[in-house]
Parts: C-alpha cells; structure tokens; sequence
C-alpha cells in the first residue's frame, strides 16, 4: 500500500520544470501585438531617406516638391531639425552618434539617415520619399577591410586591446608543432525578422515612446539624454519584441518618431524598413585574424598567440572582441593576444549574438583542430591536455568550469569513440561525410536592475520590472524564478516586463538578461516573504516592495564567470556542386541552472542554428564602386530556413554559478560559439581541405576541393 | 481642360476570417497593409514587405500567400484566412497547439506565418501534391510520408531567425500525426 505524500501548501521546484510560454497563447494566435502594431488616434506615418552616397556632404535637401504631394506633413533633414545633446556617456557607455539623427550635413557612409518624411498614411509618406531631392558634394571613400591596413590600431573596448605575457617567437622556435594561419569571417546582419519600429508622443514635456528594444530602461536614458530630459519624463514601452540579438538599442527610429512627434504635436510611427534594417541597425564587422599556436609533440601549447582585427565607422569606435575564447579557453607560457581596428566609410558594426565569441572562436577553434590534426591527437584528447587551472590571462579561479564533462558526455552521445580520424574516407553516395567538433565559451555576467513585487489582495503576485523577452523565454523563466522564490505557483504569478516605469533593469544583452533579472526578483520575494510574515490582512491595494541590486552585484568575487559547451556536428559535401549540407548537430553546455528546460533547449539551438547559417551562408557584400550592399534583403543576405537546419540536440550537464542566487549562468549565446569551427571542422573531416575564410560556399568548396581522397 | 486625373483610391470589400469589411483604400495599399493599418488584424506581420521572409503569410481561399505581394484591391472576392481566424473560439487550432505545447517559436514574429503556412502544408500534403524532397512524384505514388525532410522543404518559404526550425518542424509533424515518420 502506498500513500500519497502530503502535498506542501505552495508549489516548489518550478525552475528546473519544463513551462509553455506564459505569453504563447498571445503568439500562436496573433493577439501579441508588437510595436508597430499599438494603435495610435491621430497617428502620422514616418519615412527616412537614407545616402545615396558613401561620403560627402549635403548640399541640399529641396523639400518642395514632397511636400505638395497629398498628405505630406513635414520633411525633417539637418538644416531644420531640432538639435540634441550627444556628448553624453550612456548606460553602455560613448553612444554611436548614428542614432542622433539629422545633427550636421556630414555623410559617413552609405544608407546614413538625411531625412525623415512625415505623412498621413505609410503610402504617402513613401512616394515622397521616393521624390525627396537630396544633393550631394560627393567625396572619395575607402571601404576595403583587411588586416593588412596600416592604419589599423589596437583598441580597449568592454575588455583590453592587448594582453601579453612570455616570449611568442622563442616559445614557437622551440615548439615541435606549429599551427600559423589565417581566418576570416565577413559582415553578417542580427536580420532580426520584427523590422524597428517606434512610435512617440510628447505630452506637455513628456515623451512617450512605444518601441521595439532589448531594454526599454536602456532607451529611455538615452532619449532623455538626447533630448536633454529628465529621465523620468520619458517612458519607453516595449512588451513583445521580434528579435533583437543585439542591434534592438537606440536607433534612428526611435530618434526620429520623437523629432517628429515634437514638431508636429501628433503621434509619430517611424518603421524601418528590411533594407534600411541593413543600413542603420548594426551588424557583425568583418573579422581578419591570425592563430599562431606552438606545441609539444603531445599536444601541450607552448604558445598561443590570437590577434584580430575588425573594421569599425568613421563615428565610432566598435571593438569585436574575437581574442575573447582565446583568453578563457587555454593557457600558455608564451599567451599574446591583440584586438585591432580599421576606421573606414561604412556604418558601425555593433554587438552581435556573441560578440567577439562568435568569429573569435571560429579561428581558434579551427585552429585547434589543425594543431590536433599536426599532433595525430585526438581533437578533445588535444583540448583537455589543456585546460587551464586558472584563467590564462587574469589567474582568477573559474567559477564552474565543466568544459570537459561537455565534451565526454558529448562524445559519448554524438558516437565520437567510433570515428576514424583520417579525412576523406567516408562516402554516402555522391556526398564525403565527416564529423567536427569545438569548444565554446562566452562570459557570464550581471547588470544592476530593480524589480518591484505586490502581493495582490487576492492571493496572487505581480511582479513588474523593466525586463525584455526578445524570444528569450525571460517572462516564463522569471515567472517560475517568482514562484519558487515566493514559495507559491507559477500560476499564481503575473509577471510584466518592457516598461521603463516599472524602474530600472539591465538589457537582454550579453547572456546576462535572465540573471540580473532573476537576481532582482529573487531579492524581492525575499523582503515580500517577510513582510507578509509581519502583516495580518493584504491591503486592497497590495504589498509591494521593491529591491535593487546595486550593492549586491558589486560585492561579487571577481572570478572567471563563463558558459561552456562542447559542439558536435556531421556534415555531408558534394564536391561535385560543392554544396554542404550539415546532417546533425550535438551541443552540450555547462551554462549554470538552466530555469526554463523547455525555451532553454530553443535558445541553444536556435544559436547552433545561427551557427549554421554563419559557418555556411550568411555574408553582406560591399560594393567598392558605391559603397553600399549588395542585395541588402533576405533574399540576397540568406539567413539559414528549414532546409537547412538538420535535427539538432542541445542538452547540458549540471553546472551552477555559487555566487548567483538561484545559480544562473547564461545562455543566449554560448550556442552560437564554437558553431561554425565545428562544421568547417566537420567539412575538413569529409573533404581534407581546410576551410579558412567563412561562409563555406560551394565555389569555395570546388576550388578547395578534396586532398588525399 | 485636361482629363480628371485617374481615381487613386477604391471602395472595396475584404471578406476575412468569415466577417465582411468594406473600405476606401489607395490602390498601392497591400493586402498585408490593409490588414495591418486598416481593419486593425496585427497578426498577420511584416519582415520584409517584398515576399522574402514568409512572416505575413495568410490563406487565400485555402491555399497560402505572401499578403504583401497582393494588392489589397486584387483581394475583393476572395477568403481570406489570418492567424486571428484560425482558432475556434477558446479551442486552439491543432497546429497553433502543437506551437505552443513544443514550444515551435520563440520571439513569435514569424510564427502566424509559420502556422499559416503549416496549416496549408498540411493540407496540401494530403491532398497528394508532391515537392522537391518528393522521391517519387508519379500520381500512382500516392501521398508521400510527411517526413522531417519533407516538412522542411515545405515550410522553407517561412524564414525564422531566433532559430526555432527544430520545434517548428516536431510541431508541424505532430499537428499532422506524422510524428513518427518525422523523427
Ligand atoms: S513580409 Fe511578406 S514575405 Fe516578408
Ligand atoms: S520565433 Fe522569432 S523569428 Fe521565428
């Protein structure tokens, strides 16, 4: 006989519990209503007109002609656009003046925002666009990227330029192995598929602005800064978001709805469209790099030598931080690695899912497998001779480092022990297969946020802070955080997020959204449980408390914080068309608790799935002559679609972060790193060449054809 | 006296997800815009407004079309089909189930597209119509086994960028039963 157990009166252990979206029913019916989609009384519709030129300056802009047209209401341009306050120094530090849209007759690249165009219907507003006359003076411009620049120059971003210690060249001349090769990897687009929108208001002095963004308290600073408000007379709200992955910021939308708003006293909507998308939001910067690695004949590094370079705009100064995983991953007595710049005519690139990582982790982990390949050692046998005690560059202790344990349950699942080393010996009809594998890393990190926590009259709970979920899952995980932390249900949770009202919070951005979320939500049910245990009745209007994180997150250990995973995958190449299909991918991670099980497994693979897309298909070609893209839309700029995207497994192994209060790491990125390594990894395995230079496409893959096959 | 100049706006009549709606519209309003701005039907989205991405797809009586590539005016006279008109009233339609149970989506922007094109899939499937990862296409074949592969050929006008091709696929299999030849 068997008897139930007593049930406790609350529900625990939702984190860690698979959970359906909170806000699924919203998205499968389409009831989510995202910014462009906010009905507005009264609304005018907004129009930009990017350059036509790469550099130079306006001459003019005659606005005549437009605005005879039928429902033109105003054409905003520099020579009458209100001015705003850009020497400022933002949450995430020096804003990239692209952003403050219309300040001076300066053209620095191709697609820079010269006018806005304000009408009664999106219709209207577009044909005058269409007939804006913008004169240039035309000037020469130099777009063409390449290591070899010598302008290039080495730039501290959110982590040093240079880091260096022991002796490169002598640690290579006495190394019995050396790998010295060169990597690139081409200007990729976030292509997130909710094109910007943003619509704004002004009411008395204050600015209302419905957007789509990764942190609506992120935005509000920088709008009240740029309008020289005070932040608490901007409100940004921003409740469903289409995708972010890093280029949702502020950008010329969000700038001009509210120019706009201000001069015509009526609701503004600015919506970009996919190919200004291309211009004005970011993107991935090119990446050149060169791995020197030296070893002993078992595969020991002796030097470990990463330098990268990356192409930033004229107006501001993007590092993409590539020498990242070769800081984290292996030590080195000889360990020297450098990030550089190139100032050319061409929009900022900007953070992209992980930034630095991403690339970086495409040379070193190809690398990698050239060093295991010159060694005859087995690629994972070749990465656990080295890990590394401490962090190779700082010497702090990790944080949970369970890279290995990823790679031995990965191996176990993906079938490694049965693979035959030798390149190009499988055969599946008219397709060589092969298998590849990598290392990943990305740093974990939290941002100070605050959250506010109610206990509600009749028993449930509110919890409101200026969260985003891009797609992240964050409104579930935080929802099943509150629950466990309150020690009630989830279904006795609401939680909302995306407004700057509800007080300040951290961006989804850099893995560290969920965290510093989650942190804040979980310091509030603490102060609400004890002030529910000292109070009788719940007021009619509820018990909130609010808590901020602040001190909490600065008194953190400095110690190695990072997500790990190991990346399996099996590639199929027909040398014939050169075309390479990936047949199956295996990502194991260590990246702290996982909350969600359900949208965690989604968010991994979604970032292995950009990992195909990066290592296969996606690259922005430049137009030397014009300055401008090549077929900036999603027909010419291919984004990786079903038929692409083989099944892929994404699981983990236990991992917690000990000084994070309910163990979180991150995940938003980690999944896209070591991605694409594995399958050019993979394609090397099937065919014998090494694929340096991404995307793998197929005429790259019929000029490298095959070796020793 | 030069002739009148040529009429830019029609009065036209949308019948969408059972109901009738009649408007003024501009003749370069697209279907998709007339959904969006006019009759207040934000489900059905815009990724790329020129028939790259798959995210404003609807049914146009019963078959699936890119809503920003039809002008709103060509659209009089047909049914047209939205991700608000597939549900029936609380109960979910079973693809929009399978979405939500698998979790086939994450931001959610393409996933009306998504749904209403899994829906025509479906459809489209049993009724027998073969596609490129078809291995026989002779009629006597018969209906082909919906497969992963097949299923991602099908869907592979509907572009998603957060990634979430995996699920989407399981849930377009478990919509249609064909769960175990799409493993
Ligand atoms: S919006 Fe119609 S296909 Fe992209
Ligand atoms: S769910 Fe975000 S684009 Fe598909």
């Amino acid at each position: 006989m068997t008897t139930a157990p007593t049930r406790p009166a609350a529900a625990q252990g939702s984190v860690g519990t698979a959970h359906t979206r909170v806000e699924g029913r919203d998205k499968v019916t389409g009831a989510a209503r995202y910014a462009a989609e906010i009905p507005f009384t009264g609304l005018a519709h907004g129009w930009l007109v990017l350059s036509t030129v790469a550099r130079g300056r306006i001459r003019a802009v005659d606005a005549d002609a437009a605005l005879a047209l039928p429902g033109v209401l105003a054409v905003l341009h520099h020579g009458n656009a209100p001015r705003l306050v850009t020497d400022y120094v933002g949450m995430l530090g020096v804003p990239d003046p692209t952003a403050a849209v219309f300040q001076h007759d300066r053209v620095p690249h191709a697609g820079w925002p010269v006018a806005l165009v304000v009408a009664e219907t999106p219709e209207q507003a577009r044909e005058a666009a269409d007939t804006l006359a913008v004169r240039y003076d035309e000037e020469p411009h130099d777009i063409a990227f390449s290591a070899a620049r010598p302008d290039a120059y080495p730039v501290d971003g959110y982590t040093p330029a240079v880091t260096e210690k022991g002796d490169v060249e002598a640690g290579l001349a006495a190394s019995a192995v050396v790998v010295d090769e060169e990597y690139t990897t081409p200007e990729e687009h976030h292509s997130a598929m909710e094109p910007h929108a943003a619509t704004a208001r002004w009411d008395g002095g204050r600015l209302e602005v419905v957007d789509s963004n990764q942190g609506s308290t992120w935005v509000q600073s920088e709008l009240a800064a740029m309008f020289a408000l005070d932040p608490s007379a901007v409100r940004v709200v921003s409740e469903h978001v289409g995708g972010g992955f890093g280029s949702k910021g502020v950008r010329a939308q969000q700038v001009a709805a509210a120019m706009a708003a201000s001069v015509l006293g009526r609701p503004v909507r600015v919506v970009l469209t996919r190919r200004q998308v291309f211009s004005l939001t970011g993107y991935r910067s090119p990446t050149a790099q060169r791995i020197r690695l030296g070893a002993d004949a078992g595969g020991r590094l002796r030097v470990l030598e990463h330098r990268s370079w990356n192409q930033t705009s004229t107006v501001y100064e993007f590092v993409e931080s590539s020498a990242g995983p070769a800081r984290v991953l292996y030590d080195a007595e000889a360990h020297r690695t450098s990030q550089e710049v190139v100032r050319l005519d061409v929009p900022s690139p900007t953070w992209m899912r992980a930034p630095g990582e991403a690339p970086g982790s495409f040379a070193l982990e190809s690398a990698f497998d050239e060093l295991a390949e010159k060694c005859g050692i087995d690629p994972i046998e070749l990465r656990l001779r080295n890990e590394p005690e401490t962090g190779p560059v700082s010497g702090l202790p990790f944080a949970g480092r369970n890279l290995a344990a990823c790679f031995r349950e990965g191996a176990r699942r993906f079938g490694w022990a049965e693979r035959d080393p030798r390149p190009g010996v499988r055969r599946d009809g008219r397709w060589l297969l092969g298998t590849g594998t990598a290392a990943a890393s990305f740093p974990v990190g939290a941002g100070a946020s605050t959250a506010a926590l109610t206990a509600e009259a009749d028993g449930t709970f509110t919890v409101r802070i200026a969260a985003a979920d891009i797609g992240t899952g964050a409104r579930t995980a935080l929802t099943l955080v509150a629950a466990d932390a309150l020690g009630t249900a989830p279904e006795r949770v609401r939680v909302r997020v995306g407004d700057s009202a509800f007080g300040s919070a951290w961006i989804a951005g850099g893995s560290m959204g969920t965290r510093s979320w989650s942190w804040a939500v979980t310091e509030a049910a603490r102060e609400l449980r004890e002030r529910l245990a000292l109070s009788g009745e719940i007021p009619p209007e509820g018990i909130t408390v609010r808590s901020d994180t602040t001190e909490a997150i600065g008194a953190l250990a400095r110690k190695e914080r990072h997500s790990f995973g190991a990346q399996f995958a099996e590639v199929a190449v027909d040398v014939a068309t050169g075309e390479v299909r990936v047949r199956r991918m295996l990502g194991i991670f260590a990246a702290g608790r996982i909350v969600n099980p359900l949208t965690a497994r989604s968010q991994l693979i979604g970032g292995m799935t950009w990992g195909i897309s990066m290592a296969l298909h996606e690259e922005a070609v430049r137009d030397r002559v014009t300055g401008a893209h090549y077929g900036a839309d999603l027909a010419g700029y291919h984004v990786a679609t079903h038929a692409d995207v083989p099944r892929i497994e994404a699981d983990w192994v236990d991992d917690t972060d000990p000084d994070d209060p309910v163990g979180i790491k991150g995940i938003g990125e980690v999944g896209i790193v070591g991605a694409a390594a594995a399958i050019a990894n993979a394609v090397w395995h099937a065919t014998g060449v090494r694929h340096r230079a991404l995307p793998i496409r197929p005429d790259r893959v019929l000029t490298g054809g095959t070796a020793g096959v | 006296m030069g002739p009148a100049p040529a009429p830019t706006h029609s009065a036209i009549t949308l019948q969408v997800n059972g109901e009738k709606y009649t408007l003024s519209v501009d003749h370069r309003t697209t279907l998709l815009d007339a959904l969006r701005e006019r009759l207040d039907l934000t489900g059905t989205k815009k990724g790329c407004d020129q028939g790259q991405c798959g995210a404003c797809t609807v049914l146009l009586d019963g078959r699936r079309a890119v809503s920003c590539l039809q002008l709103a005016v060509a659209a009089e006279g047909r049914e047209i089909t939205t991700i608000e008109g597939l549900a029936d009233g609380e109960r979910l339609h079973p693809v929009q189930q399978a979405f939500l149970d698998l979790d086939g989506y994450q931001c959610g922007y393409c996933t009306p597209g998504q749904i209403c094109s899994a829906v025509a899939v479906i459809e489209e499937h049993a009724a027998g119509w073969p596609s490129a990862a078809t291995d026989d296409v002779r009629p006597e074949a018969g209906v082909p086994e919906l497969t992963a592969e097949e299923i991602r050929e099908r869907m592979s006008g509907n572009l998603c960028r957060c990634g979430a091709y995996v699920s989407i696929v399981q849930a377009v299999a478990r919509a249609a039963g064909a769960e175990e030849a799409a493993v």
